[in-house]
């Protein structure tokens, strides 16, 4: 992700910006690149940092690197699954995304062997009962 | 790398495993297993797809089929017919009510389209602390549309015309506000952004603030560029460190960017936001508290008019809005007015975000568009009452709301119809409750709070509603009469009538709606000093059957208040006197010996 520090000065500016951001976001879910990263977003919204989002993060992080997996771990605000949390968002590249619940050292480990590497669903997945008004 | 190339999922919801969910999957398994597919077709459980109605429910990837009320017996159809001969089980299918057309996918379903969030549309997208993820999302685009491409009038009149309603409660027409303060003439004008949510039990305006931050700050720079004001300032309540953390970083980001500051995209438009800190009072939330609380004077509410947008932050005109009003702004700029204003109700424009909270399987934040039934929130999203118990209200609108019944479940939810039906809108706190609550011991707990936050200014709301809780005291505790009915009543009524600020005019409302919804409740405390819902302490006793206790001892170990006593393989007996009805020998019994009563 670029970290441009400079000001915006134009509208024109921002249009440019956000063309080049959009890009650079694309080609990491969508292209064919073999070394193309899957992406998990956790929740961390005081609901989920009270139910242990941050512990669920760096585990992510350390089990991650462990078994040698190409990922970008990042934050996220609430995802609405109160009732569920900690919550992740797993984007494998090529695949829908997919939320999973009630997230914990076990489910982690779970979700890296079973979905990451081998494409195998876990039960309890949450499904999105949401539309989104999305970029233009 | 993926082996399996079809998915098939079950609900496990608590609705879907009610009518055998998990039998379906078992089934499932066992079909796809006979036909050797076990390597391809991978059969897993998910959590609850909230369309509890038609349920069980089970969704095929990668074709995205939903399928509905579906039986443990379909499951031969499901991997024979659809999976292996790809023909889809047409009698399974979710049929269109309103058109009669089979639907082939989860994506064209009505109920997917219930939910459209648009004050959370960034929520749960982006890093918040990260604005490169905000721009990519169009962030800032509208700031810099409306600043270079349109006047403040034009603005003005986009936001007037999408219809858009104050989303802390009051629902004032938010183009309307935000003209009144531009029409006013003074050297400094100051906008404000009210983060304080004092509701107990709302957490609308924490999400978009730890989720999507830069929401508001471009929101509130648009409005400055609207009214003429070069300062924004932000009353955020000092217990959401989270929010107030993630607003600094946002803010300090918009400054490197210079969406803050001096000649904003080229403009002559400077503009600055800085943030304070609540300290814990409700009426704060309450504009001229807020406003006074900012000056440094007690939150006290002042007299209206004159109105702050006329004489606010240090006698200077001030358009104060809510966090969630902002949040819809920046896309209302974008999108338009005519497609804001062709969601929603004639009157009550847009989507409403709401804390469904209390004794739903799916508690969380939910967004639906305004005109959404109540029914729709609770049992489809909601996902039904807990515990498969019976539903018996929804409080909406926190301690100055009401409560609604079964017969409103089918209300469309807007401002108008809310207060007609006896509630209000509010922020946006929605308390469901079943059997199990006693309304009496509600509307006590609303007045427990709305007690202790009074700044106690007016006599009405300070010694008045002081007045109605020690009466609904008396009532819990079975001292109650049926005069203190007619007493609480007419008191409530005059506390509405007289007092000086939204809390104290608002604070009788769960008396009155419980008095009107569930008097037979209130008749039960006093004329039979019985609790019906086995809520109230003094009013509920719990005992053990002679008959069915077998002596066993565990309700006497687990008491933790040595209430139970009796010798080994003899009935037990509670004392009344030290007992806490907390029910945990209810729950530990083996024999259904203990009853309440």
């Amino acid at each position: 992700m670029c970290t441009m520090m400079n000001k915006v000065k134009t509208l024109d500016d921002l249009r440019k910006m956000r063309e080049s951001l959009r890009t650079s976001l694309d080609l990491r879910e969508k292209s064919n690149n073999p070394e193309q990263m899957v992406q998990i977003k956790v929740a961390m919204a005081t609901c989920g940092i009270a139910a242990g989002a941050k512990e669920v993060m760096s585990y992510f992080i350390e089990a991650l690197d462990r078994e040698h997996v190409d990922a970008l771990v990042t934050q996220t605000g609430c995802m609405g699954y109160c009732y569920a949390e900690p919550t992740v968002e797993i984007t494998v590249p090529g695949k829908e995304p997919i939320v999973f619940g009630r997230i914990n050292k076990t489910k982690v480990d779970e979700i890296i062997t079973s979905y990451i590497k081998e494409g195998i669903l876990i039960d309890d997945i949450i499904p999105v009962n949401y539309n989104s008004v999305g970029p233009e | 790398m993926a082996q399996y190339s079809n998915y098939i999922l079950v609900c496990g919801g608590t609705g879907c495993r009610a009518s055998q969910s998990e039998l379906i999957l078992q089934n499932l398994k066992e079909v796809v297993r006979q036909n050797g597919l076990q390597e391809s077709v991978q059969v897993i459980r998910t959590g609850c797809f909230g369309f509890c109605e038609k349920g069980p429910v089970v969704k095929l990837i990668p074709d995205n089929t939903f399928y509905v009320q579906v039986t443990p017996e379909d499951a031969d159809d499901i991997v024979n017919e659809h999976l292996i001969k790809g023909r889809k089980v047409e009698r399974l299918l979710y049929v269109n009510p309103e058109t009669n057309e089979l639907i082939l996918d989860s994506k064209h379903i009505n109920f997917y389209k219930k939910q459209l969030r648009i004050a959370l549309r960034n929520c749960g997208f982006i890093n918040p602390e990260n604005i490169d993820e905000y721009i990519a999302r169009d962030g800032y685009i509208a700031l810099g549309k409306a600043l270079t491409e349109m006047t403040p009038e034009e603005v003005i009149k986009e936001i007037m015309d999408s219809g858009l309603r104050g989303r802390g409660g009051g629902g004032f027409p938010t183009g309307l506000k935000w003209q009144i303060t531009r029409k006013v003439q003074a050297s400094q004008k100051y906008v404000v952004c009210n983060a304080d949510e004092g509701d107990p039990g709302a957490f609308m305006d924490r999400s978009i603030l730890e989720g999507d931050p830069h929401s508001i700050v471009e929101a509130m720079a648009i409005n400055g560029y609207c009214t003429g004001a070069s300062k924004g300032l932000v009353y955020i309540r000092a217990e959401y460190p989270l929010a107030v953390e993630r607003l600094k970083i946002a803010i300090d980001q918009a400054k490197d960017y210079g969406f803050l500051g001096d000649n904003i995209f080229g403009t002559d438009f400077s503009f600055d936001i800085q943030i304070r800190y609540g300290a814990g009072a409700f009426v704060c939330g309450e504009e001229t508290a807020l406003i006074h609380s900012m000056e440094g004077l007690r939150g006290e509410a002042t007299v209206k008019p004159p109105f702050p947008s006329e004489n606010g932050y240090k006698g200077c005109p001030t358009n104060v809005n809510n966090v969630e009003t902002y949040a819809n702004i920046p896309v209302i700029l974008l999108k338009g007015a005519k497609w804001f204003s062709s969601i929603g109700t004639e009157k009550s424009k847009g989507t409403k975000v709401f804390a469904l909270a209390g004794k739903v399987n799916n508690v969380g934040l939910i967004e639906v568009p305004m005109g959404t039934t109540l029914r729709e929130v609770i049992f489809g999203i909601g996902g039904g009452i807990k515990d498969g118990k019976k539903f018996k209200a929804v409080q909406t609108g926190g301690p100055s709301g009401g409560c609604l019944t079964e017969k409103h479940l089918d209300l469309p939810i807007d401002y108008d119809n809310l207060i007609t039906a006896g509630s209000m809108m509010g922020s946006g706190g929605m308390i469901v409750m079943d059997e199990d609550d006693c309304m009496v011991a509600m509307a006590k707990f609303y007045l427990d709070f709305t007690v202790e936050e009074s700044c106690g200014k007016c006599a009405p709301c300070r010694i008045g509603n002081k007045r109605l809780h020690e009466m609904l005291q008396k009532i819990t505790s079975g001292r109650g009469n049926i005069e203190d009915l007619d007493k609480l009543r007419n008191l409530a009524m005059v506390i509405k009538d007289t007092a000086l600020c939204g809390l104290g005019q608002t604070s009788p409302n769960p008396v009155l709606s419980t008095m009107d919804n569930f008097y037979d409740e209130y008749l039960a405390h006093v004329d039979e000093q019985r609790c019906p819902s086995h809520q109230c302490r003094e009013l509920t006793q719990y005992f053990i059957n002679p008959e069915k206790c077998k002596g066993c001892t565990m309700c006497a170990r687990i008491c933790p208040v040595h209430a139970i006593t009796g010798s080994r393989k003899v009935p037990h007996t509670i004392d009344s006197e030290i007992c806490i009805r907390c029910g945990s020998c209810i729950e530990k019994c083996k024999f259904d010996a203990i009853y309440v009563h």
